[in-house]
């Protein structure tokens, strides 16, 4: 079965580049795939600055109530996903933050765990089967339609627009709250309004990777670039840069092998990262604390 | 109801499965590793799918996996987090996150990858049940559970157990000042591996016999619950462990009177609800 339904390498490059555009099926994917990625990355590059991957992952882990909801309820597995993944990021924005982190990640834990539960309810509500598991749990980037794509790219636009427009007052508010807090910056409404995007980008990514590795988009860019650059316009570009090699590499390896996608974006992000990590500790650099250290001014062994 | 031989089964299995997670997890939101305990979950179905495709028994593979992961993502953390503890209310500081929640994210998204490429290979050569092998593992069914079954996960539950509370006194002095516990001599490092070892075999047998889903809430829920209700350390573990007790005994109760509502779901529901409630009374 593999030798007749993955076409095979040739010697020629070029050629083989080539026959990636043949398929419209490929076209879509690479499309849908370059814009989850320039998404993924620009938000996950927020995310992991903020120390919100967890935060990330519970969005993500929404899209399963989100479809099994849309299911029982009739309407597209679409408008599922953004009304679990918006109603999602409300909720952990409003978590108790008293007791810090601590607080926060027990929360967040809850949150998930009770969307769990609640798809794992609608699933058996629903009594048929839900689509393929697969494809439910890990995307199916090479069945994006000409529509899906549309709105991918509309989505990462508008996305886009959000963030660049409230950046600097959101980077301010993550790296020091408490000055921005002072400096009048609306701390507490930049972070919901940051988890209701990340919300929206995780539904969008999702999309193309499936929700269990929407992290693999989201994460691992962001942080081989924060690994690599202290500073914050070269490492958030560098974020995209990595994003979009990693969809583009997966893609055409998936192309001509029987795996699917998902698993060489999991596993070319991972080997990035990897290397990323690698060349900071050659470097003699701390890879996080470097750009927040920096940010914040303090060298980054000193204790806070 | 107690007539049932599943209902039994259900019954012995998880009220020590639920007190092994009552245990843990309070020392998993006190230290703020709800996040390694999610990816511990997760990490159960690439390692039973890998001993599917080695052909060797899945627990195996579950095992192995959740407790090399749980190992892998004590030795890459730079430690506990509750050093940077009491960030003002607002914003909170960055002090106080940890300094590894993207690392763990890395780690626990590339296993997955790895599972779906088992995943792929697994039907590739014996092309069949292998989703509905995933749906076990993520979901379990502790309604389905054999008598050998549920006295194993007993037995594995009242074992962390036992361990837990055997390690609590330095594991809490090494989670609450952990450079004051160094400082004495407490091998604060070793600990923090160990409890995430130990984290894996409950996150592995928790996983196979009553589904990942049902994991992550016992394990967070009650915890936090009795942490936001009572301040003596000993009073809210036996708190925790006893709020997910009830909450397991309860759960299969409902899902026993509601058929199409499943045990799981009703579980996990019931210990979200009884910590929802301590965020409204304060």
């Amino acid at each position: 079965m593999s030798a007749e339904s993955s076409p095979s390498l040739s010697w020629n490059l070029g050629h083989d580049i080539g026959r990636l555009f043949e398929y419209h099926f490929m076209i879509n994917a690479l499309l849908a795939g370059s814009a989850a990625a320039v998404l993924a990355a620009a938000a996950g590059w927020m995310m992991v600055l903020r120390h919100e991957t967890f935060a990330g992952h519970t969005l993500a882990v929404m899209s399963f109530p989100g479809a099994a909801a849309a299911a029982l309820a009739g309407v597209p597995a679409a408008v599922g996903y953004l009304a679990f993944c918006s109603s999602g990021a409300l909720a952990i924005a409003r978590l108790p933050r008293g007791g810090g982190w601590r607080e926060e990640s027990a929360g967040t834990g809850a949150v998930q765990a009770l969307a769990l539960a609640l798809g794992f309810l609608f699933v058996s509500l629903y009594g048929g089967v839900l689509g393929d598991l697969e494809s439910l749990l890990f995307g199916d980037v090479l069945g994006v339609s000409d529509g899906q794509v549309l709105e991918l790219a509309v989505l990462a636009a508008l996305t886009l627009a959000v963030l660049a427009a409230i950046g600097r007052p959101l980077l301010f508010a993550s790296v020091d709250p408490v000055v921005a807090a002072s400096r009048g910056v609306p701390v507490a409404r930049l972070s919901s309004g940051f988890l209701l995007l990340l919300g929206l980008a995780v539904a969008a990514t999702s999309q193309v990777t499936g929700p269990l590795l929407v992290l693999a988009l989201l994460v691992m860019p962001a942080a081989s670039a924060q690994a690599l650059s202290a500073r914050p316009l070269v490492s958030l570009a560098l974020s995209i840069a990595i994003g979009l090699l990693v969809v583009w590499v997966s893609l055409a390896a998936s192309y001509y092998s029987v795996y699917p996608p998902g698993f060489f974006i999991g596993a070319v992000a991972f080997a990035g990262w990897l290397l990323a990590r690698g060349t900071a500790a050659l470097r003699g650099r701390r890879r996080r604390p470097a750009l927040a250290a920096r940010l914040t001014g303090s060298p980054p062994g000193a204790p806070a | 109801m107690f007539a049932q031989e599943f209902m039994r089964n259900a019954l012995l299995a998880g009220t020590f499965v639920a007190l092994a997670c009552g245990v843990c997890g309070w020392f998993v939101v006190l230290r703020g590793q709800v996040f390694a305990g999610d990816a511990l979950s997760h990490v159960a179905f690439p390692g039973a799918l890998a001993a599917a495709v080695a052909g060797i028994d899945q627990r195996i593979g579950l095992f192995a996996a959740t407790v090399l992961a749980g190992a892998a993502i004590g030795l890459a953390g730079r430690g506990v987090l509750a050093r940077g503890k009491g960030a003002n209310a607002g914003g909170g500081g960055t002090v106080a996150a940890p300094a590894d929640d993207a690392t763990i994210g890395v780690i626990f998204t590339f296993i997955l990858a790895l599972g779906l490429f088992l995943l792929t290979r697994f039907s590739l050569g014996s092309g069949g049940s292998s989703g509905i092998e995933a749906a076990r593992t993520l979901f379990g069914s502790i309604f389905g559970l054999g008598a050998g079954e549920a006295r194993l996960a007993a037995l594995v539950g009242i074992g962390v157990t036992a361990l837990a509370l055997a390690i609590a006194r330095p594991l809490l002095f090494a989670s609450v000042a952990p450079d004051v516990a160094a400082a004495r001599g407490v091998p604060t490092r070793l600990l923090g591996i160990g409890f995430l070892a130990l984290l894996g075999v409950v996150a592995a047998e928790a996983g196979q016999a009553l589904g990942a889903l049902l994991l992550l809430g016992l394990l967070t829920a009650p915890a936090a619950a009795a942490q936001r209700v009572v301040r003596s350390p000993g009073a809210s573990l036996a708190l925790a462990a006893a709020l997910a007790v009830a909450a397991t005994w309860s759960g299969l109760a409902l899902a026993y009177a509601i058929p199409s509502l499943p045990p799981s779901s009703a579980v996990v529901m019931i210990a979200v609800a009884v910590y929802l409630l301590t965020l409204v009374r304060r």
